[in-house]
């Protein structure tokens, strides 16, 4: 097998094996925490966490894994990482745990983190896992936050900028202005808009999808329209 | 100290049938599920044979899921311990092993229904509205009737939505139009059926 570069596999998690816009796996997570960029953020860390976790350890296991029982070990290492983070949650972080609600433990059922150990670190030696595991949890959080921005803005007229910060001893999401070195950054942006309540509602959430999925068709329908050209057909 | 809630339900079950069948549907409301929707709604056929079998292991799950819960793993169970951390692993391995029975047995007895369903059978394990059914039957408190009737009810509310939508891109592609054979249309068709569910229990209130 060719030598893939570490960055190289990042980067084709975040563009080419988009999970949300390109491969369409794990939409529940997607559309239900997308209401505000904080739950965006905090759902996307939590997802981060077991993606590397699983990754990694089906990747180290892949020569003792007998493949006629591989889908229940998957999902016994991925249950295990979603156990801890939904302890970690719960402990540090109890806002984000009642909002995340059970969002949390559905992770185990998420198609993106059984596919990827199914068609990726079952195959690959540890690093190329790491590597796709952190681009496809980029690739997973951008499009979370995406939405989760856009919901925010159309459906109230601005948006929170939070940040995970410790302060005085307390983690927690806090506002991006509050933390030292970003004071210049406003708590609230606003848009001159009239805010649409329907796109914070569960509607909304389909609409935002398919509206982003409408203008990614569009743009690499063009993309492809522009290389035919290139080599000579007639449109 | 936790109580273990009672077998016959407590509860007014009016509320809770309504709740999971349209105002907290699953799919349009909470979006558990999407990813059969999104792909088998292109076919009223095979909609309803989907939601049949998830409506069934919905059901079965509840009533095999909460005793386990409330007597082997709550605090307040026969060996008193907090074990509550392993609802999630223990959830998933009844149900899988539960749609593996279901698959045999319907194989044995019934090769006809197994046709229809066989495909969809084993895609049911990994089906989150399955799992998020039991977690809500357990975060909610539920007596052991009621989860039960909780857990038929949102096996309906998948069923109608689905049934729904099918119907609605089914006569579109019939149409022509190309867009809803993909899942930019299954949005929008759910965009369609979300807005009149939620537009209208905004204003007859329950």
């Amino acid at each position: 097998m060719a030598k893939k570069s570490f960055v190289g596999e990042i980067i084709r998690g975040i563009i080419k094996d988009n999970p949300v816009f390109v491969l369409v796996l794990g939409l529940c997570p997607v559309l239900a925490v997308s209401t505000s960029f904080a739950n965006a953020l905090g759902m996307a860390l939590a997802f981060t966490f077991v993606m590397l976790g699983s990754n990694i350890f089906v990747s180290l296991l892949r020569k003792q894994i007998p493949p006629g029982v591989r889908i229940p070990i998957f999902i016994l290492i991925i249950c295990t990482f979603v156990t801890m983070v939904d302890m970690i949650l719960e402990a540090f972080l109890p806002p984000m745990y009642e909002a995340l609600g059970i969002f949390v433990p559905l992770i185990v059922v998420n198609c993106i983190v059984i596919g990827r150990a199914e068609a990726y670190a079952n195959r690959n030696p540890v690093l190329p896992s790491i590597a796709d595991g952190i681009g496809i949890s980029i690739g997973f959080a951008v499009a979370l936050m995406l939405i989760g921005s856009i919901r925010e803005i159309l459906g109230t007229g601005g948006l929170k900028l939070v940040m995970l910060w410790s302060e005085a001893g307390k983690l927690g999401f806090y506002p991006l202005s509050s933390i030292p070195g970003f004071s210049f950054v406003p708590e609230v942006i606003s848009f001159p808009i009239e805010p649409a309540i329907v796109m914070v509602t569960p509607p909304g959430a389909f609409l935002t999808i398919a509206a982003l999925m409408l203008l990614f068709k569009i743009m690499s329908d063009r993309k492809r329209m522009k290389q035919l050209k290139k080599e000579g057909y007639e449109i | 100290m936790i109580e273990t809630p009672g077998l016959m339900p407590t509860e007014d079950l009016f509320p809770i049938f309504v709740n999971a069948m349209f105002t907290k549907n699953f799919l349009l409301i909470m979006f558990l599920g999407l990813c059969s929707y999104v792909g088998l709604t292109t076919n009223s056929e095979t909609s309803k044979g989907m939601s049949m079998a998830v409506t069934f292991v919905m059901t079965m799950s509840a009533i095999l899921t909460w005793p386990i819960y409330h007597y082997l793993l709550s605090p307040a169970s026969i060996i008193g311990k907090d074990l509550t951390f392993l609802r999630t692993i223990c959830f998933i391995l009844i149900i899988a092993s539960f749609v593996q029975l279901v698959e045999f047995i319907i194989r044995r007895f019934s090769p006809p229904l197994y046709k229809s369903l066989g495909i969809y059978l084993p895609l049911i394990a990994t089906n989150c509205a399955v799992l998020g059914v039991v977690l809500m039957n357990i975060q909610e408190g539920f007596t052991y009737g009621a989860s039960i009737i909780y857990a038929f009810a949102a096996g309906l509310g998948y069923s109608w939505v689905m049934l729904a939508t099918a119907a609605v891109r089914e006569k579109l592609i019939m149409r022509g139009v190309d867009l809803f054979s993909g899942f930019i249309g299954a949005f929008f068709a759910a965009t369609m059926v979300a807005l009149i569910v939620v537009s209208y229990f905004s204003v007859v209130k329950l």
